[in-house]
């Protein structure tokens, strides 16, 4: 029988080949050849790319260098979202490996934030975890840990450390023996088909008769359109790590085992591939 | 523990149980009757039912009460006709009792009552004195009453034998009526109250319990004799008391407490040990004049009390020596009674709603607790019904809380909206009838806001707050009804008169009961929530960190609901969970398969932690010095990791280093003490030297984290995770951790033997006293108190928390062992026995050597995750006997003491216990109920497929019963029943072979083969008596595939040598003989053997032989033949040997020995392997030493792993596993 544990580990060392490739119009002395990396799908696309960024500078004069982005099939990519959450979203149904492009010029000021250093994204991931911990803990874990916890936690992050990350993050991940889980599910939902960037509310794991919620309760309390109705035929893909669990699935253990390293689950609502 | 239980009766008189692990109360099996109240313990409710006699429930058990009735039967030898029944006048009966005074013919012994039944006929007793007596059972003398010898000799003028029968309790689960006390010639008194208790005073005899019970005339009855063999008793004594009285609480220690009718409480004093009944009485005046004590409730060192007025009290300064306390303290909440049960928990029946309350917060540190809190659980019965979540749920609101305390109920939290407060019980109800307000309130509480729970509870703590708000509306109809009075007479057999707390009103005024309108009272009764009448927490053992399910309504599928089999829980199954794993391993595939050359974004790094820790530095003098540590990590792009610690000290100013490759180490062994945590590194080489790396932290969770993640580094390197084999070896400690290692194949080779400190052992979470396993994965646990766990397939818990820990399978875990103290004393002739010693002597207070200071004040628990339970009490229990007082007398220390004074003892010692406890958790889950001593499982050879036959195993209980356990399976290790092996005598070691051999040692030292043992008959026949070897007492056996190995218990040194403890060989085994022929000396020093199933016969056999004892008793020919036949197999397999085909196989053969010497230096408790054990060497000719000191127990019984099968199997085309069977035919 396989452990819970292993599901930690394979969600951590989810990787997406990736293809990188420089946009056609960037000027260039000589011509730039892909780059082919593996992405860590829990980490996020500025963090991991480093090596992307010098393989194009590479071949690019220094005056036409300004902040990387990238793009997938016209759209930017906000690196603010884990890789797989962008992956999953936008290129899931796409073959692999996924073909992102790279720009260094005209930043979409309005699609992305900008990201000046690691700090920002150091910054980002520990709000969204104390975020997290609001909604789990009322903030009680996150607060009570030393800044070296916190430090550990983005350092396990940076260094694609799972022992060194998990050791911290468990705590976050535990609750009081006489609750059935969390207070609430820190959880977004994402649909391409909408404006709206995600959907994000207030959801508990155990209902108030004590049944536990599922992941088909909260598609129908929060995204009734996501589910296809009891006859009808199935229009929309509900995925987390690139797996779509199945509706019946208890949110709590989904919280405590599909969660991003943010600890938000991020799921990912996309049309049902038509072929 | 499944059968710790909480006892109740509802309103109309229906007896209910509630699992401290459970969420719902079942009904009692036994319902025909219908009981106003009862008392429990932990193997038996009393009680008294409606017609107002007493009734005795004994659970069910595996293990059967049973008890032996003797008679002697005596013959004279006359010249004419020899022995014969014709005796002098002058002698006894002949037929007679041990004493030969009494007469005592067969078919005169009775059955006491209809509740017990014989299990056989009347048999002759061949054993005497541990040796078997010719056939005929007959021991001869000279005359009677003489002493009596196995043998005749020519002045043996008389004989007796001793005839044997057992008779057998039979009312298990069922109520059992117990006779009345009543003269039949006076007018019946009938019994109004009964309590349990004092089954802590002492545990001679076995299940001793103090039995109290009192008559509407308030007269007081003592239940004598009952214990466990005799559960109901021998007959009612009457007490004297100084009043009449009313209701009696019996604590299970010393304490016992009654109620007056004129409201005072009597407290019996000079109850102990030697007179349970106690001595006198004294009388406590109730805290206020005006309201009378009504009800008392007493638990170890706790008093509580409800007054007529319905207030509830506690006692302060209530202990041993001063069991009247000092004053009352009002504590909140106003209750019908309130019951003491296990570890001075409190459970109470609240006033105004009937549901059962219990306290929580209740510590050793604070006897008080905190705050009532009302249990919700359903009833089995009303989880059928559709939509009874919600209405008990709203049952659940209605009574969620505390009794008092609802001003404070502001909402804690303003976004939960859905969360929700406690249910607002502090409307002011009208007074006349409280029912009429209830209505409205509960529709309210299931209507709009059903999303109730009853979470954020207000807690008022304070008992002083509670008094602030005296007849508030918390219980309005206080004002209307009277106080009840105790012996509160409920019309059981018409439920609809008994609504609510008024109805059970005293009976003055049920005449006002009966003017309730009825249709009032049949809404009432439709509400589902039960009304109770009475609670007894005798038999609930709750822990301060169990989490009970009582007071949240449950339904549906939890993954937190601990189903107490081991079969899987439905999440674990659930198909949601199998596709998650599915679907991440067809991810992994899709995304990465195709992709491994692409570079990773990130690359792998080296990471260090550091910390300072204390070390014990190598050079002398020894001591702790601080440290700086740093453990290195590196890992590839493979993912392998490589590990280094460096521990860097300063000598002379100089920063030095020495360091450890963790994929060399052995083993990391926490040594928590008195005041330290430490922990031990060994590498083979520091094994060797019998000196680990030993290191400390400040804090536990300093070294809890040190040793995760080392243990995890080390694992890794090693590549060991997850769940051990089944093949694995388990040992432990003497602390009681867990160690498992893999087996490697060349550990049991005959040649390029692994040497055994070279064996990688991990810790496994919690705590044992002995483990045992077999191949097929099924491993038993046996804890310092006895309990019998089983693992479940998972790992870590403990202090491997995390990621070295399994999700699931770890449940909490929690031990019990006394710490032994002596105190000793010099007679001398002006003031006889002191505590002042000669200066040569001891200390007064010593440990059993003498050698240790240890002070009641100032020994501690072992070791900080210890906490002490009890207090100090005489240990009565020492070898050797004690007096009355615990005495054991001697004529000089140290020397051997005896439990009686004689005129050459100058000095004596007594020895004190006091309880500790450790909570812990691991893969471990209890097997209830039965409390076990010893257990073995049958090993298994890859040879055997026994696939479809469930695994055998038997054990011995603490009380010396033999068990098998049937229906134990890979799937169910757990097993499902107890079969009880019936024994002529108690036992303490039994181990089965991989032939289904059974051995079993008895406490008398003499070991017992069982017959015919087989899948088809696990329990065998009967039991072949085996002396023991010369004036040597056994202790443990264990059974390979075939040979058999013993150790004795003796200080006795055999052959000259020094040693304790021998080891001996059971010589001239073979299929047609597996009693075998005598004992054989191997070793000494040895403090526990393990056989494993890796051996093979040595003696010649005749084809087709079968063994004696597998016949069929009446000589009848051997019903089933070969196909399930175990020896079948061995035949087949020595058969084999003498063809020289297993010329390379050995015996497997390990031990835990003493005084193995190492080259820093002496170790007790080393794990050895036996070497050189062969055919024809069977004793083998030395031991490879391995991991040690401080190891108790080893288990190598499940590896069956070896590389000589494969070799053997190239030379034999034709292995011999596939031809086990027609042989022997």
């Amino acid at each position: 029988m396989t452990d819970d544990k292993d599901v930690l580990r394979d969600v951590w060392f989810g990787r997406i080949p990736t293809c990188f490739t420089l946009y056609q119009d960037e000027i260039t002395e000589r011509e730039a050849e892909p780059y082919y990396l593996l992405l860590p799908r829990v980490s996020y696309l500025t963090l991991v790319t480093d090596k992307v960024k010098k393989h194009f500078q590479k071949v690019m004069r220094q005056e036409d260098i300004s902040e990387i982005w990238f793009e997938y099939e016209g759209t930017p990519l906000k690196w603010h979202y884990p890789i797989g959450l962008l992956f999953d979203l936008l290129a899931s149904s796409s073959g692999l490996p996924w073909n992102i492009t790279v720009h260094f010029k005209s930043f979409p000021e309005k699609d992305l934030l900008h990201c000046p250093s690691k700090d920002a994204i150091e910054a980002h991931f520990m709000s969204c975890m104390k975020e997290a911990d609001a909604l789990k803990h009322k903030s009680q874990v996150i607060n009570e840990m030393q800044k070296k916890d916190h430090k550990q936690l983005w350092m396990g992050l940076q260094n694609d450390r799972f022992d060194q990350f998990w050791a911290i993050n468990r705590k976050l991940m535990e609750y009081p023996a006489e609750e059935n889980g969390f207070r609430y599910i820190p959880f977004r939902i994402y649909q391409t088909t909408t404006e709206r960037p995600f959907i994000q509310k207030l959801f508990r794991p155990v209902a108030a008769d004590g049944q536990l919620h599922t992941l088909g309760d909260l598609l129908r309390e929060v995204c009734p359109s996501a589910i296809a109705p009891e006859d009808g035929e199935k229009k929309n893909q509900v995925m987390i790590h690139g797996i779509e669990p199945m509706l019946e699935t208890p949110l709590q253990w989904l919280s405590e085992h599909l969660s991003y390293p943010d600890n938000f689950l991020h799921i990912s609502i996309i049309p049902q591939p038509t072929d | 523990m499944p059968n710790s239980v909480l006892w109740a009766v509802d309103l109309f008189g229906r007896v209910y149980t509630l699992s401290t692990a459970g969420q719902y109360w079942e009904l009692c099996k036994d319902a025909q009757l219908e009981f106003k109240r009862v008392s429990a313990a932990m193997q038996c409710c009393w009680g008294i039912a409606c017609d107002n006699q007493v009734y005795l429930y004994m659970c069910a058990s595996d293990v059967p009460i049973r008890r032996r009735e003797e008679a002697y039967e005596n013959q004279r030898w006359n010249p004419m006709g020899g022995f014969c029944e014709k005796l002098l006048p002058s002698d006894r009966w002949s037929w007679s009792d041990v004493s030969g005074l009494q007469h005592r013919p067969l078919d005169g012994v009775m059955l006491p009552s209809p509740h017990w039944e014989w299990e056989s006929d009347w048999y002759v007793d061949e054993n005497f004195g541990g040796e078997p007596t010719e056939k005929g059972g007959w021991t001869y003398a000279i005359d009677f009453p003489a002493t009596y010898t196995r043998d005749k000799k020519w002045n043996s003028c008389v004989r007796r034998r001793k005839w044997i029968r057992y008779r057998r309790y039979k009312s298990r689960d069922a109520w059992a009526k117990i006779p009345s006390k009543d003269d039949p010639k006076q007018l019946p008194d009938p019994f109004n109250d009964l309590s349990v208790g004092g089954w802590e005073i002492t545990e001679e005899p076995i299940g001793r319990l103090s039995v109290w019970a009192v008559s509407l005339q308030g007269k007081l009855w003592y239940r004598e004799d009952v214990c466990h063999p005799n559960p109901e008793g021998s007959s009612w004594s009457l007490m004297d008391t100084p009043g009449e009285v009313a209701q009696i609480s019996c604590g299970p220690h010393d304490l016992l407490w009654a109620t007056l009718w004129e409201g005072q409480a009597l407290v019996r004093e000079g109850i102990n040990r030697n007179n349970p009944k106690g001595s006198s009485w004294s009388i406590v005046e109730p805290p206020g004049s005006e309201n009378g004590i009504m009800h008392v409730s007493v638990g170890v060192g706790v008093v509580w009390a409800v007054t007529k007025d319905r207030k509830v009290w506690f006692r302060r300064g209530v202990n041993s020596h001063n069991p009247c306390g000092t004053s009352w303290i009002e504590m909140v909440g106003e209750m019908l009674m309130v019951n003491v049960g296990l570890n001075d928990q409190v459970w109470g029946i609240g006033c105004e709603d009937r549901a059962v309350y219990f306290r929580q917060g209740v510590t050793p540190s604070e006897l008080s607790g905190k705050t009532w809190k009302a249990i919700v659980a359903g009833r089995e019965c009303d989880r059928s019904h559709s939509g009874s979540s919600s209405s008990l749920l709203s049952a659940g609101c209605f009574f969620g809380d505390e009794v008092k305390g609802g001003g404070e109920s502001a909402p804690s939290d303003t976004d939960g909206s859905s969360e929700v407060e406690r249910p607002e019980l502090d409307q002011p109800l009208p007074s006349e009838s409280s029912d009429n307000s209830r209505n409205p309130d509960e529709s309210s509480a299931s209507g709009p806001g059903a999303g109730r729970t009853t979470e954020g509870a207000v807690e008022n703590t304070c008992p002083a707050e509670g008094r602030g708000e005296p007849g508030s509306a918390k219980c309005p109809n206080l004002a209307s009804s009277p106080a009840e009075l105790p012996w509160t007479n409920i019309d059981l057999k018409e439920p609809k008169k008994a609504p609510g707390h008024s109805a059970a009103g005293f009976p003055e005024t049920t005449s006002s009961q009966g003017l309730l309108p009825l249709g009032l009272e049949e809404s009432y009764v439709l509400d589902d929530h039960p009304l109770w009448a009475w609670v007894s927490g005798g038999s609930c053992a709750v822990e301060a960190f169990s989490v009970l399910k009582w007071f949240t309504v449950q339904s549906g599928l939890s993954p937190s609901v601990q189903t107490l089999s081991l079969s899987l829980t439905p999440a674990q199954t659930a198909a949601w969970r199998k596709q998650i794993f599915q679907q991440l391993t067809e991810r992994t595939k899709r995304e990465l398969e195709n992709f491994r050359h692409y570079e990773q974004a990130v690359e792998q790094s080296v990471w260090v932690k550091t910390g300072t820790l204390q070390w014990w530095c190598d050079w002398k003098p020894h001591k702790w010095v601080d440290v700086r540590v740093a453990l290195e990590q590196v890992t590839g792009h493979d993912g392998a990791r490589d590990s280094i610690l460096f521990i860097y000290y300063v000598v002379h100013e100089e920063e030095k280093y020495i360091h450890v490759f963790l994929n060399e180490v052995t083993v990391l062994v926490p040594v928590l003490n008195e005041a330290k945590h430490s922990f031990a590194l060994y590498t083979p080489e520091r094994t060797r030297q019998r000196w680990p790396v030993r290191l400390a932290a400040a804090t536990e969770q300093d070294m809890n984290d040190w040793l995760a993640l080392l243990s995890l580094s080390c694992c890794e390197s090693r590549k060991v995770h997850g769940r051990p084999s089944p093949q694995a070896i388990w040992s432990i400690t003497c602390k009681g951790d867990i160690f498992v290692s893999e087996p490697n194949p060349d550990l049991e080779a005959r040649e390029h033997l692994l040497p055994c400190d070279q064996m990688f052992w991990r810790q496994m979470g919690g705590h044992l006293r002995v483990v045992e396993a077999n191949s097929r994965g099924v491993v038993w646990g046996i804890g310092y108190d006895h309990t019998a766990w089983v693992y479940t397939g998972g790992y870590g818990g403990g202090c491997f928390q995390g990621l070295a820990s399994s999700t699931s399978n770890i449940y909490p875990q929690s031990d019990v062992k006394s710490v032994y103290i002596y105190e000793n004393q010099r007679w001398n002739p002006v003031t006889g026995y002191t505590s002042r010693g000669l200066p040569t002597d001891r200390y007064m207070w010593s440990d059993a050597t003498g050698l240790q200071e240890c002070t009641k004040a100032g020994t501690k628990p072992p070791s900080l995750q210890w906490t002490w339970v009890s207090d100090w009490s005489v240990d009565f229990s020492v070898p050797g006997g004690t007096d009355a007082e615990g005495w054991q007398y001697a004529s000089d220390f140290p020397a051997s003491y005896h439990g009686y004074k004689t005129m050459k003892d100058f000095v004596r010692r007594r020895c004190w216990a006091r309880k500790c406890k450790l909570v812990t958790s691991g893969p471990w889950l209890e097997v209830a109920p039965i409390a076990l001593g010893d257990v073995s499982i049958i090993p298994e050879c890859p040879a055997t497929n026994r696939n479809g036959h469930s695994v055998a195993l038997w054990a011995v209980s603490d009380k010396g019963d033999v068990l098998c356990r049937l229906g134990v399976s890979e799937l169910n290790p757990a097993g499902s029943s107890w079969l009880h092996v019936g024994t002529d005598q108690p036992f303490v070691s039994v181990s089965i072979g991989a032939c289904y051999q059974v051995w079993a040692v008895a406490r008398d030292g003499s070991a017992f083969y069982r017959g015919s043992v087989s899948p088809s008959q696990p329990a065998g026949d009967c039991w072949y008596h085996i002396p023991s070897p010369p004036k040597q007492r056994l202790k443990q056996v264990s059974v390979g595939q075939t040979s058999v190995y013993t150790l004795d218990e003796n200080g006795k040194s055999f052959g000259g040598s020094e040693g304790r403890w021998n080891l001996w060989y059971r010589q001239g085994i073979t299929p047609s003989y597996p009693q075998g022929s005598s004992w054989e000396h191997v070793s000494n020093n040895v403090r526990r053997v393990s056989v494993g199933p890796l051996d093979q016969g040595t003696c010649g056999i005749a084809k087709g032989s079968r063994p004696a004892t597998h016949r069929a008793p009446a000589g009848s020919t051997c019903p089933t033949m070969c196909a399930e036949c175990p020896w079948g197999l061995w035949i087949s397999s020595v058969t084999a040997a003498m063809a020289g085909r297993f010329s390379r196989s050995v015996f497997q053969v390990w031990v835990i020995a003493d005084k193995v010497q190492g080259s820093h230096s002496l170790s007790r408790g080393t794990v050895c392997h036996r070497t050189g054990v062969q055919p024809h060497e069977p004793k083998g000719q030395g031991w490879d030493y391995g991991i040690g000191g401080g190891w108790d127990h080893i288990s190598i019984r499940a590896n069956a792993t070896r590389t000589t099968w494969s070799t053997s199997r190239e030379q034999e085309p034709s292995a011999p596993q596939e031809t086990h069977g027609p042989v022997c035919c």
